[in-house]
């Protein structure tokens, strides 16, 4: 995120788009409900009537993964009406007469063509962001599983340059991140293009850098992304060490990637559960758990925090990095004498600029009135960065896009006439793992089902708690039927969190070119009564 | 005018808008409070916060009084001590219990504390009870009325922090019940249970039904607190981690968490005994050749994990090794997944979890 999670209530027009925010980040939610009890408005563009939706002032329902017309159709809109923020494109931004000139054709009336919103309710979307004068953008993976997650990002940052929302309280770009410590995974490295701190892997000084720390010379090259490592399975990769991923269930098109995993020669998964990825693993290594690990994590606004074991690990649970540190020694790789998770973070530190200034005794302290342990942090007494962005970007300037929109990798046809989109829900989490071992959420939510528009039930013949058969290009699965006005006629949703209905087994259709990440968001389908 | 005024014949400086008790607070006076939650916007509901303010002619309730230049206040004067005695003895008279477990929420033990304070251990006044307990087959929140006082920081904290209004008020006066529409269960209710409420009740009415599975064995055993992080989505809110001897018996939110504030989401107040659960790997598999899981010592299974990453390597060159990083576990853990494949390969064959 650019600004920290209290400017959440801060802003007068808040933008939601692909973000399920009050049941995905619940607590970052309130922050939102605050402002608008306060008086912001609140815009969200979704193609099911979620929560948020329900309470926002305008809602716009987008056909799903046309995310980039509707964000386009709002950049005409504030272009042709003048709502730019001319000062800050003057000094801080590039390549806007071009992108004046780009979006001239992308007018409302188009952008309704393609995501079925009316005209008029882009229009006054794009007036009222680019009216306020503290307008902020939340999205999440709404925005990124796509084909176009890229585009989409970009033009997002299109409407905040444009509108100079950015770098200041109540402003900003903020995609907010769904693991505890996915953002500090990132920062540590476990990138293929990027070393710790997000220092490039084609830069020679890195280079250089790392080759005097680890004692080799690492590829100038950038690494392949998960997503190539699973299609390579069995071809050029044939070893694979995984911490503590249910991959199985939570990447798209199951059965490839199941096939990908058993073709490997060696498979060796840490995890504090038998998951059904661990089940494929030629060796199972059991971690310690939440709640019995010393270490430190990032969350989505960039706050580093410690956090702490409680209790004992279960028989003979050992913590990730003791697990890691004895398969390194064992295969003669140098520098993992480590006694504790204290030297190892104070490794990463040193080798990180965004980091620079912290240390374990600083984050063990925790924050104070005076550090904020926000990254980047630069040297020993800067107190964090809560905003990004506030006098300059890290590369100088903001670089206007010229997107153009693109169909999802399938559409529907006569063989798959139905959308599917796919997320998360309040009480479970991603595969279960945790959430299906909690006593009581199973009272709150016993099973997955799938949501259809009343209005198509009769269409396709099915009905309201029954079971139905649901078709991709790659398989089959059964649901139950749930008719509800959250999802619009065309258009059904399920989550991917239970095993009995491996919604993944149908996805997988496409990836983003730069991102790898998957279209997990569209998906054509067919249903069939059982 | 400057901002200043004077508690305890000490003068003090103020900011626009801070109330009395807010000044006073952070001038280290001990105030008594029921209805306060300094989350929340000021209620003057339990009255025991008054203060003497010079040149009022009753008592004022600090939480509602803004702070103005010139006011002279006192604390602690011997009237206003006998009227918060007596406003207690009347609150205790209503209820069946007041020294109720630390398991039933965070703030359960203020009216205890309060009555050991003013050393008020039974109440001259007798009479009808209010408040009516609701059974409701929840796991979560047990919905114990004969202890509310009718304070409202339930139904605040659910208005005003969580914005979803699922608990309000049913009648007036003695008979005023805490209830959900239609006086129904909170499953038909818009409660996400979020458990904020139980959190915040200062007498235990609202109580953590998952943690007090626990009182028995918790009933002579010290309770433990440790500081951590939920470990769901990315928002990073701080818990407090309630354990007894080995076993994690519940979650406290963090008041002071920089992320939360003391807000939680039904998964980081209710989800965390995966960690104790049986399913628990406890021991190192290897496959065997029967192909069957084997259960093993931990070095052998290292050894065999390095070994296969040996023979890859040497059969098929460096880039035929792969390594997926969690996002759940520590930086550490991350940090040296990277390393290892980096250190040991010389690739940038490493990728997190986030691509999905």
């Amino acid at each position: 995120m650019s600004n920290p999670l209290v400017d959440m209530q801060k802003p007068d027009v808040i933008f939601c788009i692909g973000t399920n925010m009050t049941e995905c980040h619940p607590v970052a939610a309130t922050g939102l409900k605050k402002a608008i009890a306060r008086g912001a408005k609140l815009i969200v563009a979704d193609p099911r009537r979620i929560g948020l939706a329900e309470m926002s002032h305008l809602y716009l329902p987008l056909r799903v993964g046309s995310d980039t017309a509707l964000l386009l159709g709002m950049a005409h809109v504030i272009a042709r009406e003048g709502i730019i923020d001319e000062e800050f494109i003057e000094n801080r931004t590039t390549g806007f007469d071009d992108f004046f000139e780009h979006i001239s054709q992308w007018t409302p009336e188009w952008a309704e063509t393609i995501t079925g919103v009316p005209a008029k309710d882009i229009e006054t979307a794009a007036m009222w962001y680019g009216t306020s004068n503290k307008a902020a953008i939340y999205y999440t993976l709404g925005i990124t599983e796509h084909i176009c997650g890229v585009e989409n990002v970009q033009s997002l940052c299109n409407l905040a340059l444009m509108t100079g929302n950015v770098g200041r309280e109540g402003t900003g770009i903020n995609p907010m991140r769904g693991q505890n410590n996915i953002q500090g995974a990132g920062d540590s490295g476990a990138l293929p293009n990027n070393y710790p701190g997000f220092q490039s892997v084609t830069d020679p000084n890195n280079q250089e850098k790392f080759k005097s720390e680890y004692g080799r010379t690492i590829d100038l090259e950038k690494g392949i992304t998960k997503v190539t490592a699973l299609e390579l399975c069995g071809d050029s990769i044939q070893a694979m060490l995984i911490d503590g991923e249910n991959t199985l269930l939570s990447d798209p098109d199951r059965e490839h990637c199941e096939h990908a995993l058993r073709s490997l020669d060696h498979l060796v998964v840490i995890d504090i559960f038998l998951t059904e990825t661990a089940e494929l693993a030629d060796v199972v290594l059991p971690a310690s758990a939440w709640g019995e690990t010393d270490g430190v994590c990032t969350n989505t606004e960039r706050r580093v925090q410690r956090m702490r074991a409680a209790v004992q690990p279960p028989g003979d649970a050992k913590p990730d990095w003791w697990i890691i540190s004895e398969i390194a020694k064992r295969m003669g790789i140098k520098g993992f004498e480590f006694d504790s998770p204290k030297p190892i973070f104070n490794e990463l530190c040193r080798l990180s600029p965004i980091y620079a200034g912290l240390d374990w005794e600083r984050i063990e302290k925790g924050v104070t009135d005076e550090l904020n342990n926000q990254w980047p942090v630069p040297h020993k007494e800067h107190p964090g960065t809560p905003r990004l962005h506030e006098e300059t970007f890290v590369n100088g300037k903001g670089i206007f896009s010229n997107v153009h929109y693109r169909d999802p990798a399938e559409t529907i046809s006569d063989d798959f006439p139905v959308w599917l989109t796919t997320g998360r829900r309040l009480q479970s989490y991603h595969t279960r793992t945790q959430t299906g071992r909690s006593q009581g959420i199973d009272y709150l939510l016993p099973e997955e089902s799938l949501e259809v528009n009343p209005a198509d039930l009769k269409k396709w013949k099915l009905s309201d708690g029954e079971w139905c058969k649901m078709s991709s290009a790659r398989g089959s699965i059964n649901i139950k039927v749930k008719s509800t006005n959250r999802s619009p006629r065309g258009t059904v949703f399920a989550s991917f969190s239970f095993a009995n209905v491996p919604v993944n087994l149908l996805t997988g259709s496409g990836y983003d070119p730069v991102t790898h990440t998957a279209e997990l968001k569209v998906c054509p389908v067919k249903l069939e009564p059982l | 005018m400057s901002n200043i005024m004077q508690i305890d014949g000490i003068e003090v400086t103020f900011t626009e808008g801070e109330t009395v008790l807010e000044v006073a607070q952070r001038h280290q006076k001990e105030i008594p409070t029921l209805c306060y939650d300094p989350r929340l916007e000021p209620f003057g509901g339990c009255r025991l916060c008054i203060v003497a303010l010079e040149g009022a002619r009753n008592p004022v309730a600090s939480c509602t009084t803004k702070a103005t230049s010139g006011m002279v206040v006192e604390t602690t004067t011997d009237a206003i001590e006998t009227y918060r005695k007596t406003l207690l003895e009347m609150v205790i008279s209503e209820n069946r219990e007041i020294d109720v477990h630390p398991l039933r929420g965070y703030a359960s033990d203020e009216l205890a504390n309060l009555c050991n304070k003013y050393e008020i251990h039974d109440t001259k006044i007798t009479g009808a009870k209010s408040g009516t307990s609701k059974e409701d087959d929840n796991p979560f929140i047990l919905r114990d009325y004969e202890l509310c006082i009718s304070c409202y920081r339930c139904v605040r904290v659910c208005a005003e922090q969580e914005g979803d209004h699922a608990i309000n008020v049913m009648n007036r006066g003695f008979h005023t019940q805490i209830t959900t529409e239609f006086d129904g269960l909170l499953k038909d209710s818009a409660c996400t249970f979020c458990g904020q409420c139980i959190q915040t009740c200062p007498t235990g009415a609202l109580a953590d039904k998952k943690a007090l599975r626990a009182v028995d064995e918790v009933a002579d055993a010290p309770l433990n607190k440790t500081r951590t992080i939920c470990p769901y989505c990315g928002v990073g809110c701080s818990v407090d981690v309630l354990t007894n001897e080995n076993t994690i018996v519940g979650i406290h939110p963090a008041m002071d968490g920089p992320a939360n504030q003391g807000a939680l989401c039904v998964k980081g107040q209710f989800a965390y005994d995966f960690v104790q659960h049986p399913d628990r790997l406890k021991t190192p598999l290897v496959r065997g050749d029967d192909g069957e899981f084997h259960e093993t010592t931990w070095e052998d299974a290292l050894q065999k994990a390095a070994e296969g990453f040996k023979k890859a390597h040497a059969e098929h060159g460096r880039y035929s090794i792969y390594g997926i990083a969690s996002g759940r576990a520590p930086s550490e853990a991350a940090y040296l997944m990277q390393k290892f494949i980096r250190a040991g390969f010389g690739t940038n064959y490493i990728d997190n979890c986030s691509r999905a």
